[in-house]
């Protein structure tokens, strides 16, 4: 299957590479964020910035980047976060020169920090990094996810394209027989989404607390009995890239709030 | 550090309810769950929530294990002249938070 998907996408690269960012999986008026999956009480605590627990992240992430014990702080180069990290996040999973590699908010953040700032990079699913990047997300809200997976970043799409639609773990399951095959049916007490992470970093109310795209792919895998990437894995980061071209146009949610 | 984000009408008037809203970050640990050890994880949640207005207290809450990390509470106040509103708040382990807004009575 992932073969066949393969070979498909490079004949239409060959093709007619311009087209490869209008091909969806989902056609655009099917696509349904995964808020509308949710119960209306969820549905309303995202809607509501002061109810939206995500807002406490944002805060500390506001709080972070004028931070300048370093000697430099985010703000001493980037400046006001509402103009230069407008649209910014909807742009990642993203290709980075100087580390030759996808790199998604999260390790762009920490980049920035090893490169300009002294610092050391920060833990994954660490209340600061989470605070970082909830705050440089929320500056896109609203704004249609579009990643490029043109050029240096097609590799690491089509690793996450294989990852999504191979079988995984115990349950033999693929992301793509949950999320594309029966998105919308009944899983126990629950409505299976479409497996968009447009919402990220999110408040999960399971976790009873904010957590990464890549946290909630992980949970996922978990779920399916399969074999968890440590957090900053590229398999991960590859996903996260396959996700967010999956979702392109969905608006930017972060930070979003999930069961 | 953002412990708590408030939310106040920003002019009320005299003698008329307003909604007062506040978020407090609180891990609200429940004192039933172990951790990657196997230890036990003592519990620690708000204990006391108080709210008072111009000194005078108008609304106050004890919680306990059942309420979720980072409560949300809402609720109504009246007031008379203008002021401010004071609220205080102690968990298990003995922290305290406190924040602040001031309420304009057109």
């Amino acid at each position: 299957m992932a073969r066949w998907w393969i070979a498909l996408a490079a004949a239409a690269a060959l093709c007619s590479p311009a087209a490869s960012a209008q091909q969806r999986v989902l056609p655009r008026d099917a696509m349904r964020s995964d808020l509308e999956f949710a119960g209306a009480d969820v549905r309303a605590m995202q809607a509501d910035d002061i109810a939206n627990p995500g807002f406490l992240w944002v805060e500390r992430g506001e709080n972070s980047w004028r931070d300048a014990t370093s000697g430099k702080s985010c703000a001493s180069c980037h400046g006001d976060a509402a103009v230069s990290m407008r649209g910014v996040a909807a742009r990642y999973p993203r290709f980075d020169q100087t580390a030759g590699a996808v790199l998604d908010v999260e390790a762009r953040v920490n980049a920035c920090r090893v490169r300009y700032q002294a610092l050391k990079p920060l833990e994954r699913e660490s209340d600061q990094i989470l605070a970082l990047t909830a705050y440089v997300t929320y500056q896109s809200r609203g704004m249609p996810t579009a990643a490029s997976i043109d050029g240096p970043a097609r590799a690491s799409f089509e690793r996450g394209r294989s990852f999504y639609t191979t079988r995984h773990g115990q349950m033999n399951l693929s992301c793509a027989q949950c999320h594309e095959q029966n998105w919308g049916k009944r899983l126990y007490a629950e409505t299976i989404s479409q497996g968009h992470g447009n919402a990220f970093p999110a408040y999960r109310l399971e976790w009873q607390t904010l957590g990464s795209l890549q946290r909630r792919i992980r949970a996922c895998l978990f779920g399916i009995r399969a074999e968890m990437p440590r957090p900053g894995a590229p398999e991960l980061t590859d996903m996260e890239l396959y996700l967010a071209w999956r979702a392109q146009g969905l608006p930017l949610e972060a930070p979003g709030v999930r069961r | 550090m953002a412990d708590s984000r408030i939310s106040v009408p920003p002019e009320t008037r005299r003698g008329e309810p307003f909604e007062v809203r506040i978020l407090i970050r609180h891990p609200m640990e429940t004192g039933y769950r172990t951790d990657e050890s196997g230890q036990h994880v003592a519990r620690n949640v708000i204990r006391r929530f108080t709210c008072r207005y111009n000194g005078a207290p108008v609304f106050a809450a004890r919680m306990s294990s059942g309420i979720a990390a980072n409560p949300y509470l809402r609720f109504f106040v009246t007031a008379h002249d203008s002021g401010t509103l004071d609220f205080e708040w102690v968990d298990d382990g003995g922290a305290r938070g406190q924040a602040r807004a001031e309420v304009k009575v057109a």
